[in-house]
């Protein structure tokens, strides 16, 4: 089957039912998105599907054929991707970094939804991902640090 | 202080604690510990004590292109702590290099070659800030010799600044790329003629404002973690293991799991004998096209099995047979005065039991590996802690030389302890093998990691202590009772070693004139490993809410009261405290310091308003706790809700480790301590019943989120006297002091004592 991943058409064998989380990893070697669970309850292998931030670990790929695939690995090329990913450099988020892509995803579909999330928002949005490092403070601070910069420009 | 000899006083002769220690093999953790490799030799300490010690060679170390772009090798274990910022950051400073233009590389498993490369301990900085220091002294050294060869002058006459070498008579430059070649043909100068740099002269170190070595990879989703290698025509395996600990498999139908399509190969795992340590466990692997594929056939797959002698643990059981022994004398390791009498005189008594169950590491990248045979020759990429015990556990398993194996070390999805054992890494290996050498990628499922984890101790902790009339403490007892992470190296031990006693609990550095700490037996049922600070959790949560009880009966401030308790400014000898571990440090270069210990204490409760007015429901809470050589103290505020439910809306953490490599990491792992400490303390559980863990996900084995996470925490770092003094920990040590802060801030906000973890829903109102 034919999925748009980053805006590429990339062709895939795999039983429709495997999850995109598998079809990303293991057929299409995209590592970027991650496994932590496998039940939608931590949020590292979130993608965007048509821009709204989804658990690929849950998400049969043959449901997501003729849609808009975002990973990790092309959300920079969104103005608001580009400035999470930037505000969390600057702030120096990561510990050991592997629930940060779906973190990034996460605060990406946030920002689109909601250019100046109150905290209130990024509970909402964010309570869905874990980082068992415990960088939230800094997560909090980069999304608003991204909203801020996303605002100047706009 | 009593001084009697330590070896009667832990109960244990040097003799059997070698004995033990030998039977540990190759259990890094306690390889540290003083000169215990022969009887006869002269203790070794630090660095020395660890298996291949450290390494200085920056030819070993440093490279530098024809560009002028410096390569610096880390060879410990990035998982989050910063290392691969810090330790470059180490050389780089002394070799006088611009951080712009250095990259950093990882070291595979070598420790010939490397020095010792286990992390875990909150040892790489400490261990390694005097050698990486000389390491980039010598090469900048070896870059201004032959600068001065080039222009013919005294090596006096030249000095390095920022990646170029100048002679300042005559205001000629090299850069370095211009020196390189001819500087790696110098000779290595003696260790005795480096000039190492002043602190005021330092550019990176104490400073931060660096940014992270794997910043832009992780953000771009381009880092590469142990579960990320991919290869064309990769397998990809998941394994059904035995549920109870030493079980094994009777009979396996495979027959419908193997007619899922994608299905590549379905095969017993080699059944292990006698006790764990960090062999693969007993089960039947799948291995497919796809991890998915193979986690659906696995759910196909009938296994039967045998439970062997743990099939019976259950925790509920095990809790009251913790209870039984903690009420009853056991081993006393550290006894000064005469508790019972100091306790029968007392004016008034206090009584308490603390419960802490065992918990998991939930590292967010559960254990995985990857590993390939080509030519006799094995590959394995590795997200471990423990490089050069994976290569030797990998050859072991595949019946391989040593020199065939090699352990590409990758970025770490948190380790906090789990990944310092290799199991994962040797089951890529032995289904690489039996698929004659195609690369094959173990994952772990979260159920896997949970259910087979290397879990942290249960413990019962009994207190008893007695107040004079003025409400000083003058009795103390202690009793500590957990089944030993030693019960993983058998056979089957009943005490807490050294390693386990030495954090926070035979080492309790309070000045009380009648003492008595004992520990009872108890068995391990399950793989114990070493959790993010180890015993210092149950030891510290145990004695900083005894002491917040004691102020509270004896009438008075609790941080009055705990200084109180620490007494004078003194320095303390481990070994006076019957703790001949002491982190694997020297006794005289690592004393004791209460004044430091008091000083986190007053900076925390100064910095978090200790005594300020609260909203009506909040409460403060304090604990201090010295551990991996570092001090640190926590005032937490909370608040509880009508409903009962708990918030953290501020810590404060003030934090002593000596001089700071990377100030800016150092608060970031005291964040993550933070919040690790919050997670263990309201949620952290895993219960066995038949023997089998029963938390299958992050549904039942909750972690802290966002929505629960402090809305502020404030690290508050002490700047050290100087950089003469030695180094403390920096990983772990944050975590011992939250729990019991936690605990003694619902308190001030409820009047319930909370003694036993998780808090989960003590508090609910019906």
């Amino acid at each position: 089957m034919d999925l748009s991943i980053n805006g590429q058409t990339v062709s895939v064998t795999a039983a429709p039912d495997t999850a995109l989380l598998w079809v990303l990893r293991d057929h299409l070697g995209m590592t970027g998105t991650k496994f932590g669970c496998g039940m939608a309850l931590c949020g590292a292998c979130t993608v965007h599907i048509d821009g709204q931030a989804v658990r690929s670990c849950v998400l049969p790929v043959s449901s997501v054929a003729g849609k808009k695939i975002t990973t990790i690995e092309g959300v920079s090329e969104t103005a608001t991707g580009k400035a999470v990913q930037s505000a969390w450099q600057a702030i120096n988020v990561p510990q050991c970094g592997y629930c940060q892509a779906g973190q990034i995803m996460s605060a990406a579909a946030l920002l689109q939804a909601i250019p100046s999330p109150s905290d209130a928002d990024i509970d909402a949005a964010m309570s869905g991902n874990i980082c068992r490092c415990g960088t939230y403070t800094r997560i909090r601070a980069a999304i608003k640090q991204a909203a801020g910069g996303a605002g100047a420009r706009s | 202080m009593s001084a009697e000899p330590l070896e009667t006083a832990i109960g244990l002769s040097r003799r059997d604690f070698l004995a033990q220690l030998r039977a540990l093999g190759g259990l890094v953790l306690v390889a540290g510990v003083a000169g215990v490799t022969k009887a006869d030799d002269a203790p070794k300490y630090g660095a020395d004590g660890m298996p291949h010690g450290t390494k200085d060679n920056p030819l070993v170390f440093v490279s530098i292109a024809d560009d002028g772009l410096v390569t610096i090798v880390v060879h410990r274990s990035e998982m989050g702590q910063g290392v691969r910022t810090g330790m470059p950051l180490i050389v780089a400073e002394e070799l006088e290099a611009d951080w712009s233009r250095v990259r950093v590389t990882q070291a595979p498993a070598d420790e010939e070659k490397f020095g010792n490369q286990d992390t875990d301990g909150s040892r790489s900085t400490r261990h390694f800030v005097d050698p990486m220091r000389r390491c980039g002294a010598t090469a900048r050294t070896m870059l201004e010799m032959a600068a001065a060869a080039r222009w013919h002058v005294p090596l006096d006459e030249v000095h390095a600044s920022n990646h170029e070498v100048i002679h300042e008579k005559s205001g000629r430059k090299l850069a370095y790329g211009e020196l390189a070649k001819a500087a790696a043909k110098m000779p290595v100068p003696a260790r005795e003629s480096l000039r190492l740099k002043t602190p005021e002269q330092f550019r990176y170190l104490g400073k931060g404002g660096v940014p992270l070595a794997d910043g832009e990879v992780i953000c771009t989703g381009k880092a590469q973690y142990g579960i990320d290698p991919w290869f064309e025509g990769m397998a990809f395996a998941v394994i059904a293991r035995t549920p109870v600990l030493g079980g094994k498999v009777t009979k396996f139908d495979d027959a419908a799991a193997g007619r899922v399509p994608g299905v590549i190969k379905i095969m017993q795992m080699p059944t292990i004998e006698a006790n764990a340590v960090f062999k693969p466990l007993a089960g039947v692997a799948v291995i497919a096209i796809d991890t998915g594929t193979a986690l659906k056939a696995r759910k196909l797959l009938q296994v039967e099995w045998e439970d062997g002698v743990h099939g019976g643990y259950d925790s509920v059981k095990y809790r009251a047979t913790l209870e039984n022994a903690a009420r009853s004398p056991g081993q006393v390791i550290r006894q000064s005065g005469d508790f019972d009498a100091g306790f029968a005189k007392a004016a008034k008594t206090v009584e308490a039991e603390y419960y802490l169950p065992h918990i998991a590491h939930a590292t967010m990248e559960p254990p995985s590996a990857v590993a390939r045979i080509v030519g006799g020759k094995c590959e394995v990429w590795a997200p471990t802690q423990a490089p050069q015990v994976t290569r030797e556990d990998v050859a072991k398993c595949l019946g391989m030389p040593f020199e065939n194996v090699t352990v590409h070390v990758t970025l770490l999805g948190g380790g906090f302890g789990r990944k310092s054992k290799p199991d994962y890494a040797c089951e890529a290996a032995l289904l690489s093998q039996a698929l004659d050498g195609r690369p094959v990628k173990v994952v772990w499922s979260r159920e896997d990691d949970l259910h087979h984890d290397f879990l942290h101790t249960v413990s019962v902790e009994h207190l008893k202590g007695g107040l004079d009339a003025n409400g000083k403490v003058t009795a103390w007892l202690h009793r500590s009772v957990a089944p030993t992470l030693a019960t993983i190296f058998g056979p089957d031990p009943k005490h807490e070693i050294p390693v386990e006693t030495g954090m926070g609990f035979v080492n309790l550095p309070f000045d009380i004139p009648n003492l008595r700490l004992e520990n009872p037996e108890a068995a391990g049922h399950c793989r114990i490993g070493w959790f993010r600070s180890v015993s210092n959790i149950p030891h510290a949560f145990a004695v900083q809410t005894f002491v917040a009880e004691l102020a509270h009966a004896a009438g008075k401030d609790h941080r009055e009261f705990l200084l109180d308790l620490i007494g004078e400014p003194r320095l303390i000898d481990p070994k006076s405290q019957q703790d001949g571990w002491n982190y694997g440090e020297s006794p005289e270069r690592y004393p004791v310091n209460t004044a430091r210990l008091r000083r986190v204490i007053e900076t925390a409760a100064k910095e978090g308003g200790w005594g300020r007015k609260l909203e009506p429901g909040h409460g403060l809470g304090l604990a201090a706790h010295y551990s991996f050589v570092s001090y640190a103290a926590c005032v937490m505020e909370a608040a509880v809700d009508d409903q009962g439910a708990v918030r953290v809306p501020r810590v404060d953490i003030a934090f002593d480790c000596g001089p700071q490599v990377n100030p800016e990491r150092i608060r970031s792992q005291l964040e993550g301590a933070v919040v690790m400490g919050i997670a263990l303390a309201m949620f952290g559980e895993i219960t066995f019943k038949n023997g089998r863990a029963q938390q299958d996900n992050f549904h039942q084995y909750r972690v802290t989120r966002m929505n629960e996470a402090p809305g502020e925490i404030r690290v508050h770092l002490i700047p050290p006297d100087n950089w003469n003094m030695p180094l403390g920990g920096v990983g772990e040590p944050g975590v011992p002091p939250v729990a019991p802060a936690l605990c003694n801030a619902l308190f001030a906000a409820t009047g319930k004592r909370l003694r036993q973890l998780p808090v989960r829903d003590q508090l609910k109102r019906a």
